[in-house]
């Protein structure tokens, strides 16, 4: 896999494993790929996921238990903000997209809308 | 300090052009640092330093607390930038001459790698393209119980298969109580592995530090560092 960004890795890895759990693809309570398979999957050092681990564990998305790995939150509240926090950080990159297209934010509504229907 | 390698203020001459002037280095144990520079960096220098077949002008060099000697010799497992085994010799062969010189070889380990580079046992090196050689090489360095593992190019001219299996073999085999260093001028393809980058031009220290904090710092990968360094 290739970082593009200018951002470190870990925290590249944070995002992908934030999109896992929103999509379901980690459900909830799950426990995650074990470190070394995780760097493995991902082609990067371990120390790298141990690291991205860790801030997901700071940020209350995962807990790990001692000896047994590191899982998904069971808390519901946690997760459903995850998921409001990343659909918010969509919803502001789209806007700063259409933005440099030339739209004005009052514009956007009614694209959406017809979007919408179009795509019915 | 657990530190497995420590450089300080190495230099190396030849005749009147410095190949390394200066450098200090240190490494922790479960690090995984990445020399990097252009051919004719200092590089190739480096390593020879840090396998004692030359000597320094200037400076020391301690490998587990001591200079390059018999200990360390038998403390690092070197992969070097070109096939060191025999044109006659069949993968059996190889394991064999490993078994022979060090006592670190761990003969199980080394059918796992085997089995995971998918090289088959009674295969002649001599009929070996240079990925499948530079696999085998790769099997055999890491199959010994190393405290250092320095590798030299390790996936200079290989297909993107046997590159990937490469980069896979060294993830799998990182050891927390040990170190790697690994030269490349391929970043691109291996920056994602190391935990410190070193960049070397002209035998100096131009740029050294976590890869992680580097890429929050410069805002850029460690590639497109490389790229605004020596491009």
């Amino acid at each position: 896999m290739n970082f593009d960004s200018g951002l470190p890795i870990y925290m590249q890895i944070v995002e992908i494993i934030k999109a896992r759990i929103v999509t379901g693809t980690l459900e909830r309570g799950e426990k995650l790929p074990s470190v070394r398979d995780m760097a493995t999957e991902l082609k990067v050092n371990p120390n790298t996921i141990q690291r991205s681990y860790g801030e997901l564990e700071r940020e209350h998305i995962v807990f790990t238990q001692r000896g047994m790995g590191t899982f998904v939150t069971e808390d519901e509240s946690v997760l459903k903000s995850l998921k409001a926090t990343m659909a918010r950080e969509k919803m502001i990159s789209f806007m700063v997209d259409m933005e440099q297209l030339g739209y004005t934010r009052d514009e956007l509504p009614g694209i959406l809308e017809e979007m919408i229907v179009e795509g019915k | 300090m657990d530190n497995i390698v420590e450089i300080r203020g190495l230099t190396k001459r030849y005749d009147r052009k410095e190949a390394l002037k200066n450098i200090d280095l240190s490494i922790e144990k479960g690090k995984v640092v990445g020399i990097l520079g252009p051919n004719g960096s200092g590089k190739t220098t480096l390593i020879k330093l840090l396998m004692g077949l030359l000597h320094p002008n200037k400076g020391e060099i301690k490998i587990d607390g001591e200079s390059p000697g018999i200990h360390t010799k038998s403390v690092i497992s070197y992969l070097p930038d070109r096939n060191a085994l025999y044109g006659w010799m069949t993968v059996k062969d190889a394991i064999q001459m490993f078994q022979d010189f060090y006592q670190d070889f761990d003969l199980g380990k080394s059918e796992e790698l085997l089995k995971f580079m998918k090289l088959d046992k009674d295969m002649k090196i001599s009929n070996m393209s240079k990925g499948m050689k530079e696999k085998l090489n790769l099997a055999m360095v890491l199959s010994r119980r190393a405290k250092v593992y320095i590798l030299d190019e390790p996936i200079a001219g290989v297909d993107p298969v046997a590159r990937d299996q490469i980069l896979d073999a060294i993830i799998d085999n990182y050891k927390e109580d040990s170190a790697m260093i690994i030269t490349t001028h391929l970043v691109r393809d291996m920056e994602n592995i190391f935990d410190q980058v070193v960049f070397l031009g002209d035998g100096e220290i131009i740029l050294s530090g976590e890869a992680e904090n580097l890429r929050e710092e410069k805002n850029m990968q460690i590639d497109d560092l490389y790229k605004e360094i020596f491009g």
